[in-house]
């Protein structure tokens, strides 16, 4: 039976080119629009380090102001302090860690008449790139030992090492930065993570930094923040860059990996007990506000996610309620119109439950038509979606479709077409035999 | 006239023409909203922000010889760019309006690092400041060239001397009547600053910043690697100065590099991308799901036609004229989206509410509302005509055949 419902399906589809046409259309437009912004949504909220969600931990202490919390009603800084930075990492109290911040170096290519150019860096240290899974082409991250000896290596990104080198092996080459000469160490393969979990403060919709160098050198050397600097107390007048350092301005990220729940209550102990600590020598006047977020919880807790997407996607799905009521409204028109020839069926001995069968295998052909031609306009959403974000460039990597999204959208249409077909189909079920068969 | 009839032959077939209404109501939902959001984001973007937008760009240098003298270098470089022909003036600054990153600092009315009153925008400049941002000075006066001091690159020194915007004053002084210059307030408990002239306006970095009208200008120079310039032309000769500007710069010293070149208007846009992609695709969306519901009405009048042949070509034989068969089809439509527009004001409110209390937008104008009920009965009218008229068009002598 199957078989033949699927032709009288077609026959159906067939009899009313314009209106399936309509039906399919609206499906897809609506599916179109939902999916769209659904994927937008589904790339700005993914976790790229999922694997390790339950093992990486975003530190933060709350060393602010007494009188005024960092935000309301007692959020603690979303960053930490050189001071407070350099004694926990020094304790070494994680299976790894890592202090990070966003800087930018002038890279000076060799040969007379190359012209120098700034690219992104990002002051870290060794940790930073077992933690977070960074994958390499060449050579590896520094040593541990250079963390502490300040020593001028770098790792270079996949893109600035094609750059430089032409994509050749540059481990032991040398580099010069800032008129300062540097050993390659290591380059990365392709690394991307979308959204940039592991510093979201300095907005984690951006490529990653082209250069990596250890943070003890990056401090002793005097390099910049590029990222957000936030203060509460004054730094001391005339103290220069001692006085920031020894200041208590947030700047620096602090990840720790701790590898099973007792080594995060441990951790947790341990940051307290520091605290405490540290209350006895003045500082940290708030009452004890410390936590360990994982990435998820980090980027939850930051609100990665634009709030003009939510609006956006709630909009989407009324916009995909009114094509549906749309489709529902013609197939009941259709199933109207067509009381005849279902009355003549009822009489000639189909059960309802046939009826049924035949209507939601043809309410299933407009489903699939429409999920088919909805995963095309999705593509076409984001495509202009990406248009209208042309100035930034980033765009392209938030407008990927996977193909779980494909796969979803073929769903979703097909579940649509299916719900809008339950009250035509219910009203042609319940078509008495042989009522329509009199004359008007 | 025939509402009776009409609304008696609808009351037999409620199920779909309820489809309808209750589509035509989803769509004035949607549609108010989205119109809201996109009024609210189209005001956002047309806020002038102080400075002469259109004629002013900036570049950045950033010297990587540690030998170079920051102090000597930005002298040289304003010396050059203020030399320029067309250039009307040009300071070395951190930030300019809508760039979207700056300083902002916590004030207070008295000494102290408690609880701040309110916060500003800092913009770092030294007596050309005012003249190149091309900022409307409603009280007080400019800094005199020996009110301006250097510092190191820490924040760690404030000067004594602020020029404020109008609206950071009256956030700082709600209670003030009169010129607000010569009122001190303090960045600390050691920094007073006193102000000595109030701007109508400059806008602050950060374009989603509640407080983007309250900026100031500081006369310090920071000592750093790093400079940015800001530079104001002469109508019309911006975009041949900022090729210019650039080659000069370059030239003019190789131990640093120039970059960031990009002009005022570029940084606005830059700004406004996301609200400006908001209504565009806001804009889409209304298109559409009007086109959508456009269509569905057409099918159903159609439909509705084809089902009803015999009754109107019988209605005809006894007599209809043609415009009271169309009359009886745009009538119905008129009913059907009359409930649907009224649904849908009902709905269009409480989904404005939601919004409201979960994403924090302004609530909508009163008047969206009737426009858009309005809107959605022409859209319903002119979807039914075609059919209407082919029912029109429908031969009396249908009536006499049988199915």
């Amino acid at each position: 039976m199957f078989r033949y419902y699927l032709k009288l399906g077609t026959l159906s589809i067939r009899a009313n080119p314009m209106l399936s046409a309509l039906m399919v259309a609206a499906i897809a437009v609506g599916i179109g629009a939902c999916m769209t912004i659904f994927t937008v949504r589904h790339v700005m909220s993914g976790n790229p380090i999922e694997s390790k969600n339950d093992q990486l931990y975003h530190v933060q202490v709350d060393n602010w102001n007494p009188d005024d919390p960092y935000d309301e009603p007692d959020g603690a800084p979303v960053q930490v302090t050189y001071v407070d930075a350099k004694a926990l990492f020094d304790a070494g109290r994680a299976f790894r860690q890592t202090t990070s911040f966003k800087t930018s170096r002038v890279v000076q290519p060799d040969g007379e008449d190359a012209r120098p150019y700034q690219e992104d860096a990002r002051a870290t240290t060794a940790d930073f790139f077992p933690m977070f899974e960074v994958p390499f082409l060449y050579g590896a991250a520094w040593d541990r030992s250079s963390d502490e000896t300040q020593d001028h290596v770098v790792v270079l990104s996949r893109e600035l090492n094609e750059k430089l080198y032409g994509g050749e092996d540059s481990v032991g080459r040398t580099l010069m930065l800032n008129d300062a000469a540097y050993r390659v160490s290591g380059v990365l393969d392709t690394w991307n993570p979308v959204p940039k979990y592991y510093d979201v403060n300095n907005n984690p919709f951006e490529a990653p930094a082209q250069l990596f160098l250890p943070f003890s050198l990056a401090i002793a050397s005097g390099f910049d923040n590029n990222g957000n600097t936030s203060c509460w107390k004054p730094i001391e007048e005339g103290s220069g860059r001692e006085g920031f350092l020894a200041s208590e301005c947030i700047w620096i990220q602090m990840w720790v990996e701790l590898q099973n729940a007792s080594a995060k209550q441990d951790y947790m102990d341990f940051l307290n007990a520091y605290v405490e600590e540290q209350k006895l020598l003045g500082r940290f006047p708030r009452p004890l506000n410390n936590h360990l977020r994982t990435p998820e919880e980090w980027m939850k807790y930051n609100e990665v996610v634009d709030e003009d997407v939510d609006v956006l996607l709630g909009l989407a799905i009324l916009f995909l309620v009114v094509c549906l009521l749309n489709t529902i409204g013609l197939l009941l028109a259709k199933a109207m119109r067509r009381a005849k020839d279902t009355s003549l069926r009822r009489a000639l001995g189909a059960s309802r439950a046939e009826l049924f069968k035949q209507h939601v295998i043809e309410a299933g052909m407009i489903g699939v038509a429409g999920g088919a031609l909805g995963v095309v306009m999705t593509w076409f959403g984001l495509r202009g979606i990406e248009n209208i974000f042309i100035e930034y460039e980033f765009i392209q990597h938030l407008v990927r479709m996977d193909w779980s999204m494909v796969a979803l959208a073929v769903v979703l249409a097909i579940a649509s077409a299916l719900g809008a077909a339950l009250y035509p189909t219910w009203r042609t079920c319940n078509i008495t035999p042989a009522s329509h068969l009199r004359l008007q | 006239m025939e509402f009776g009839p009409i609304w008696r032959a609808m009351m037999r077939n409620k199920g779909g023409y309820l489809l309808i209404a209750l589509q035509i109501a989803v769509t004035m939902a949607v549609m108010v909203n989205a119109f809201a959001i996109m009024q609210e984001r189209s005001k956002k973007m047309s806020r002038p922000s102080g400075i002469d937008d259109a004629n002013t760009f900036s570049l950045v240098s950033v010297s990587f010889n540690p030998e170079l003298d920051a102090k000597t270098l930005v002298q040289e470089d304003l010396d050059l760019l203020r030399g320029l022909p067309g250039v009307a003036n040009a300071v070395e600054t951190n930030s300019f309006p809508l760039r979207q990153g700056g300083w902002s600092e916590g004030l207070h009315r008295e000494p102290g690092v408690g609880k701040s009153v309110s916060s500003s925008a800092i913009y770092f400049v030294d007596e050309h400041g005012l003249d190149t941002f091309a900022l409307n000075l409603v009280d007080g006066q400019n800094f005199a060239p020996d009110q301006v001091s250097w510092d190191s690159d820490s924040p760690d020194f404030w000067p004594a001397t602020v020029i404020v915007t109008q609206a950071l004053a009256e956030d700082l002084f709600p209670e003030h009547e009169g010129s607000y210059v010569g009122k001190t307030f303090w960045f600390n408990d050691e920094n007073p600053a006193n102000i000595v002239g109030v701007v109508e306006r400059m806008q602050a970095p950060w374009p989603t910043w509640t407080g983007i009208e309250r900026s100031m200008l500081v006369p310090l120079r920071r000592e750093s690697e790093f400079a940015r310039y800001v530079i104001r032309t002469e109508p019309g000769y911006r975009d041949e100065l900022m090729v210019q500007a650039e080659e000069l710069l370059s030239g003019s010293n190789k131990d640093r590099i120039i970059r960031g070149l990009g002009s005022a208007e570029e940084a606005r846009k830059l700004s406004y991308l996301g609200d400006a992609a908001m209504i565009k695709i806001l804009s889409f969306i209304i298109l559409l799901l009007t086109a959508i519901t456009g269509l569905g009405i057409v099918g159903l009048a159609s439909f509705s036609v084809a089902r009803r042949t015999r009754q109107i070509g019988i209605r005809r034989a006894l007599g209809a004229t043609k415009p009271a068969i169309v009359r009886y089809f745009m009538l119905e439509n008129f009913l059907v989206s009359s409930v649907g527009v009224i649904a849908g004001g009902v709905l269009a409110v409480g989904l404005n509410i939601v919004m409201v209390q979960a994403f924090a937008l302004t609530p909508l104008a009163w008047y969206v509302i009737p426009v858009a009920m309005i809107v959605l009965w022409v859209v319903g009218q002119v979807a039914v005509a075609g059919p209407a008229r082919r029912a029109s068009g429908i031969s009396p002598a249908i009536a006499t055949r049988s199915i």
